[in-house]
């Protein structure tokens, strides 16, 4: 007999955030149909409203509802996911505004496709059906992959087949992980498998089954928030891709996969699988050290940042294997402050573009580019040392509470040898950050360039640097509401 | 006055961002100003000072991430209030002498942004307020050293700035962790010291903690074998930045030390004295033997500068009070006769651009004032009774003959070497034939120089005569400190080495 489906349990209301993005982006396409030729202030302001509607929209959600018969799951989790995804693609979006011209922003496409893109995160974090987080997850990635190609440059092209090949393959070990997660347990829903694992786990031999998914669903996740060994992909798509999206690839995908794995992965550490917990705790040491060790030997700042993007997702990883409100709570908090100070200094990089290398064969930013910089644009120096100093963890700056956090939740969980190697790392990791600002603060300025500084300039641009900085800065004087806003939402999605 | 703390913290800081629209012309008279008014408010603090009450006072307490336990808690008692004084002082004497010219105002600034982490230092009673001051000190250090440095300023600052700091992140895990053990015994979080003292940790915790506080505060002193960044960071930096690392941020980690390891972890301390105790000897002898062997009259003064470090870890690790507050008034002692000895050799380099030795001899004829003063802060380097460095170096080692006496004879050869590496100095710079042609028409200090020195010489003369209006408070909060360690010893060999010093220590 089938069962007629209950429209109640559509629940739309929940996906009123994806609607108003899908929407947006369907303006711009039918707005470019009509009328073509428009200039790209409409859309660039066309899609911020959206955002803005769309992170209204979040915040307003109720907590705790299902909707799409019981496929999208609005819990604290997915608000905080969406509300981080949402804010980031807000900081990113006035960045097309440059004052040179650059290939990609000057279609409309690249805006409505960037809109999909977010769509597709926010997929992502707003379900917990293995299938759905497929969907959002291939939305994304196949917008993302055109938008790094977007950018038309040799090496341009290079990161986006990069990045599509390494991605195809995570995505062939997620569905492989799902299958199996689906013969063992007979569901594509979270909360159906973890109801079914716990009844078997007595079961003889089931642990192979549980392992073997747990492990495709770690390398299609490692892929994704670039762990080592799975991150070969990272830096030269970095490279490749325009400063902006370096940076926003450096949040945004990691901030959607990182609520996967939190749903995931907490169906896996509520098991006490000990395997594992110790796996996830291994890949997040390994990345972030050879991260670090790879990012001391860079020459060019963007492939610095990218390989410090790296190490940071290692360093939060390490909270997803703990367990508790504090630890989930933290990756929040981490990804929160991270965002603004990363994307604030990819920023940096963007203002100072040129066309073409004027400073290097290969590198558009090599440390050499930022010499002497105290002499000749002394306020950008001094905001560039900020937030290098910030993601160094020097304190009062604000990522030094994010790591306060991580590191005292990893504490609290008895894990001291690994708060201990991730401590040293990030005084490994000093080393590379206080080399730009030795560069811009100690020596001595190249005097035929004088000019490239700014060579990007824009007033949108120096105005998402202004709010990064700014909030890199005071961060002593929100920490508290912000965290405990964190702490209540995740506390209230159970976990 | 309750909230001198706070003023004496955001002044310097507010001052230093108004000092970006001073112009490059008057910003030498802008520093001293804000300098000297900084330091005539220490001088207040000192003198609204309770001096027979033994507790932290001016207290202020204001909450910053209350469920977390972090505030806003400030506090000074006899231990920390001279160390702020000195801080105050020296950066006002070291502006006074400055002699850099290119880029004047962003010295002069960036040294305002150290005084308010130095001063914040010792006057947090919240430990992560600590942390992040503690942290934020090195980056006016690091740009000091790196841009006005010598010729291997890069190494030696970035050497300085990841040494210190990979010493601290081992110390904010321990940190943590007494913050979570204090959270799993009380239930609520908190991070303030004073909350923290009441905490009684079992020795099997205390041990791995203590070495965990130790690394942090070890590399900051320096203690062999972490002390290599310090003779660089001396070597490449110029004057002002080698007399505020030398009188202030080495005293950061003996500080620690006697406010963070030895009340947090009384058992675990006294368990230890031994290997830390024969580290400080090592570094005493050592490092004293290194410094005769320099050809730079600089790094002399460096190795000199580990070399009395050492002794003041010794007297820290006497655990009692004459042994601690002797340690507290070295740490002054120190900071004032180095700072000076500093300043001389930077006087000399301004003038020949050499600090090698084989460059001078016989210079007391030409420059009769400089050799004076120079002469009497090797006495009290040496430890000359009468001289400020007798005081602080006699009980420390006083208060160490209790625990060991073996150990403080050995460890007392350090004022037989220690005269003979300063004398030899002193002798091979300022006495003898003037050989070398270049330093006959050297002239004697300037007025500019000599109003920075001859403060320095009178606290030296003045201190070593009558310390009595400094050590009496010292006395008391240190008095306060053996007692509240002793009450919370759990180890029969710790209550009976804290106990035993602290009935001699009564007598006195």
């Amino acid at each position: 007999m089938i069962q007629l489906p209950d429209f109640s349990s559509l629940n739309l209301i929940t996906m009123s955030p994806m609607f108003v993005i899908l929407l947006g982006a369907l303006t711009i396409l039918c707005i470019d149909l009509v009328k073509p030729n428009l200039d790209k202030t409409l859309y660039v302001v066309l899609t911020m409203l959206t955002l803005f509607i769309a992170l209204g929209v979040t915040l307003s959600l109720n907590i705790n509802e299902r909707g799409l018969f019981d496929t999208i799951l609005i819990d604290g989790v997915s608000v905080l996911g969406q509300t981080l995804i949402i804010a980031g693609s807000m900081l990113f979006i006035p960045l097309a505004l440059t004052k040179r011209r650059f290939h990609d922003f000057s279609y409309p496409e690249f805006f409505s496709l960037f809109l999909f893109m977010v769509f597709g995160f926010q997929f992502m974090a707003a379900s917990d059906n293995l299938i759905l987080i497929f969907v959002g997850l291939e939305t994304g990635s196949l917008a993302l992959y055109t938008l790094i190609a977007m950018h038309n440059t040799k090496l341009a092209h290079e990161a986006a087949i990069k990045y599509f090949t390494m991605g195809a393959m995570a995505a062939g070990f997620f569905t492989m992980g799902a299958a199996i997660i689906y013969a063992t347990t007979g569901s594509v829903e979270m909360y159906a498998i973890a109801k079914v694992l716990q009844d078997r786990m007595g079961e003889a031999g089931i642990l192979i089954p549980i392992i073997g998914g747990a492990l495709f669903m770690i390398v299609a996740i490692g892929f994704k928030v670039s762990l080592i060994p799975f991150h070969m992909w990272t830096p030269d798509t970095y490279e490749g891709a325009s400063a902006p999206m370096a940076g926003y690839m450096s949040i945004v995908p990691k901030v959607a996969m990182m609520v996967v794995a939190i749903r995931l992965f907490g169906i896996y550490m509520e098991l006490n699988i000990d395997i594992i917990k110790i796996t996830i705790i291994v890949l997040a040491i390994i990345t972030t050290t050879l991260a670090n060790m790879m990012a001391l030997v860079q020459k060019d700042v963007k492939r610095m940042l990218a390989y410090s993007s790296i190490s940071h997702a290692g360093f939060v990883l390490v909270a997803i294997a703990l367990d508790t409100t504090k630890g989930y709570s933290s990756i929040f908090l981490y990804y929160g402050l991270f965002m603004f100070t990363n994307l604030g200094a990819f920023t940096m990089l963007w203002i100072s573009r040129h066309k073409y290398n004027v400073h290097h064969d290969r590198f558009h930013h090599p440390y050499s580019k930022f010499a002497g910089m105290i002499k000749i644009a002394p306020i950008s120096a001094v905001i560039m040392a900020v937030f290098m100093l910030s993601l160094a963890g020097v304190p009062p700056f604000s990522l030094f509470w994010g790591k306060l956090y991580v590191l005292s939740a990893i504490v609290d969980s008895g894990y001291y040898g690994v708060a201990i190697i991730m401590a040293l790392n990030s005084a490994i990791a000093v080393y590379y950050y206080l080399k730009l600002i030795v560069y811009m603060f100690l020596k001595e300025p190249d005097e035929s360039r004088k000019n490239v500084v700014y060579a990007n300039r824009a007033f949108s641009l120096e105005l998402v640097i202004g709010i990064a900085a700014f909030v890199t800065i005071t961060s002593i004087f929100y920490i508290e509401p912000l965290m405990s806003f964190i702490t209540d939402l995740v506390g209230a999605s159970g976990y | 006055m309750s909230n001198i703390l706070t003023v004496l913290i955001f002044f310097p800081l507010i001052a230093a961002i108004l000092g970006l629209f001073v112009s490059q012309k008057s910003i030498r008279v802008y520093g001293i100003t804000v300098a000297a008014a900084e330091f005539l408010l220490s001088l207040w603090l000192w003198m609204s000072f309770d001096t027979n009450e033994a507790g932290m006072q001016f207290v202020e307490k204001l909450k910053l991430i209350p469920e977390f336990g972090i505030s806003y808690y400030l506090g000074v008692d006899g231990i920390s209030l001279f160390i702020v004084i000195m801080a105050t002082l020296m950066t006002l004497i070291g502006i006074i002498a400055l002699s850099v010219k290119e880029n004047l105002k962003n010295m002069i600034i960036t040294l305002l942004f150290l005084e308010v982490a130095m001063v914040g230092v010792f006057v947090s009673l919240d430990v992560i307020l600590f942390y992040v001051f503690w942290e934020f000190s090195l980056v006016p250090m690091l740009y000091i050293i790196g841009a006005w440095g010598g010729d291997k300023r890069l190494y030696a600052s970035i050497k300085f700035f990841i040494y210190t700091f990979a010493g601290s992140l081992v110390m904010l895990v321990g940190i943590l962790y007494v913050a979570y053990a204090y959270y799993s015994t009380t239930g609520v979080w908190s991070f303030s010291l004073t909350d923290w003292y009441g905490l009684i940790l079992p020795f099997s915790v205390q041990k791995y903690l203590f070495w965990a506080f130790f690394l942090g505060f070890a590399i900051k002193v320096p203690m062999v074998p972490f002390h290599t960044w310090l003779p660089y960071a001396h070597g490449q930096a110029p004057t002002v930045g080698s007399v505020i690392l030398a009188a202030v941020l080495l005293k950061m980690g003996s500080y620690g030390f006697v406010r963070f390891s030895l009340p947090l972890f009384p058992d675990a301390s006294v368990a230890y004295i031994t290997p830390v105790v024969i580290i400080a000897i090592i570094m005493i002898i050592y490092t004293a033997m290194v410094a005769y062997a320099q050809k730079d009259m600089k790094q002399v003064i460096a190795y000199s500068s580990i070399s009395h470090m050492g002794i003041i870890v010794l007297g820290t690790f006497a655990m009692n009070v004459e042994g601690i507050a002797g340690s507290v008034f070295q740490m002054l002692s120190h900071g004032i006769v180095s700072g000076a000895l500093f300043l001389l050799v930077g006087a000399i380099y301004d003038r020949r651009h050499t600090k090698l030795l084989s460059e001078f001899g016989g210079i007391a004829k030409v420059m009769p004032n400089y050799a004076t003063i120079f002469v009497i802060m090797t006495m009290a380097s040496v430890g000359l009774p009468l001289t400020i460095g007798f005081i602080g170096e006699y009980l420390s080692l006083l208060g160490f003959f209790k625990v060991s006496p073996l150990l403080t004879v050995i460890a007392g050869t350090s004022i037989i070497l220690g005269a003979v590496y300063m004398l030899s100095v002193v002798k091979k710079t300022f006495f003898g034939p003037l050989t070398n042609p270049e330093n006959e028409k050297l002239k004697d200090l300037s007025t500019k120089e000599l109003t920075a020195l001859i403060p320095l010489v009178a606290i030296v003369v003045w201190l070593g005569i009558y310390p009595k209006p400094v050590l009496g408070p010292i006395n008391n909060s240190t008095k306060a400190l053996v007692q509240l360690m002793h009450k919370k010893s759990i180890t029969p060999k710790a209550q009976e080495i804290i106990l035993v010093s602290k009935d001699k220590g009564v007598n006195k």
